[in-house]
């Protein structure tokens, strides 16, 4: 398989995000900032990276009836450990990002790929689509994070735009998480076609 | 894909040795993380103690004075010293009247009682309005700060409740937890005043 291909499918043709809708949970619930997206994004990709890596290693290790299991146990150690890491190193995104990361070992996208791509295809491929499909996911919540961040306290980056009082609330809370997506993905469809 | 058969042993053998080596890693990161994690804690506990009562000598860790408020909310207060004088009091104090989840914030007193500073230490109220807790009770502006108020004299509710405090724009619940938590630290502070004046240097 072309590797550069395997690596840009999660960028564009195959975004997590905005062409599979998978992972909403944590791409609506942390996006209200772009730093939060992207340290969730990044979290991600590394447990992405990190799980695809030893599942294609350990692939025909485990038997069929069992690997469910095997392959959630194996994203749950490594969700662990990012949690542990960033508590440790980066205090101050811990607290922003806090109930989510755990929440990392149920996001459809990690699973997805352990299941549709790691265990039939090589260490190599595996590590080469969890880093794709990994920042794909950070790029797509970094972008959806930073319209909100910019329209709901014009801000971005935590650098002031222009001032907070001009900012439409409604993008910080939720359901402005549902119009720029929504927004969004009618965007990235029409160039897909285009 | 699986080359090997799914028979019990199998299954069993896979995931016993799978949840083995998962524990193992686990173990050890815990272990080279558990010092910096400790540490990113306690220099935040200082950093919030140093921002909220005037400088001091010694450290408000030594003596800290664990006490339930009347609610039955876990109160830490923080003696700060300076030559072995009270300067003032750092109070952890939370509430548990915020809009969603526990208020936790630590006030500084003088010893008299007036409000130094504060610092809110975990919300989980609504961004973009409770949130602004964080720096609204500090912004001179109107009747929203309580800096340099005291509890004793001035009444610290919200406007609506007849005080003589602005409430954060569409978030009196989160404006009333955070006042509430204010209140109680006060209290707290003012009960326990002897011990922390005497107490570790």
């Amino acid at each position: 398989m072309n590797q550069w291909k395997n690596f840009t499918k999660g960028f564009f043709k195959e975004n997590a995000v905005f062409v599979l809708l998978l992972g909403m949970c944590p791409t609506l619930g942390v996006t209200s900032s772009a730093i939060n997206g992207l340290g969730m994004g990044l979290a991600t990709t590394f447990v992405l990276v990190m799980s695809n890596l030893v599942i294609s290693l350990i692939k025909n290790l485990i038997p069929e009836k069992v690997r469910i299991p095997a392959f959630i146990v194996v994203i749950a150690t490594f969700v662990t450990i990012v949690e542990m890491l960033m508590q440790a190193f980066t205090p101050a995104l811990y607290s922003s990002l806090g109930l989510f990361i755990p929440l990392i070992v149920v996001n459809c996208i990690v699973l997805g790929r352990a299941e549709a791509f790691a265990s039939k295809n090589s260490v190599g491929s595996s590590i080469v689509d969890g880093l794709g499909m990994g920042l794909g996911f950070a790029m797509a919540l970094t972008m959806l994070g930073s319209v909100r961040e910019l329209l709901g306290s014009g801000k971005l980056f935590n650098f002031t735009i222009y001032p907070e009082d001009y900012g439409m609330l409604v993008f910080v809370l939720a359901p402005g998480a549902f119009i720029a997506l929504g927004y969004m993905i009618a965007i990235i469809d029409k160039m897909k076609k285009a | 894909m699986a080359t090997i058969e799914s028979s019990l042993k199998n299954m069993l053998l896979t995931l016993l040795v799978i949840t083995a080596i998962a524990g193992t890693s686990l173990g050890f990161v815990y272990k080279m993380t558990e010092a910096p994690i400790a540490a990113a804690k306690a220099k935040k506990q200082q950093e919030a103690i140093k921002m909220v009562v005037p400088p001091f000598t010694n450290n408000p860790a030594d003596g800290v004075l664990e006490v339930t408020s009347p609610e039955g909310l876990p109160i830490r207060l923080f003696p700060a010293k300076k030559d072995g004088k009270l300067v003032g009091v750092a109070v952890e104090t939370m509430s548990n009247k915020g809009f969603s989840g526990n208020i936790s914030i630590m006030v500084g007193f003088k010893p008299d009682g007036t409000i130094v500073n504060y610092q809110v230490l975990d919300q989980k109220e609504t961004p973009g309005l409770g949130t602004k807790m964080v720096t609204w009770f500090k912004t001179n502006k109107g009747n929203q700060s309580v800096l340099d108020k005291n509890p004793k004299k001035n009444n610290l509710t919200v406007s609506k409740d007849g005080g003589d405090v602005d409430a954060i724009t569409a978030a009196t619940i989160s404006s009333r937890a955070f006042l509430d938590a204010v209140r109680i630290g006060y209290e707290s502070f003012m009960k326990n005043k002897d011990k922390l004046e005497g107490g570790a240097q």
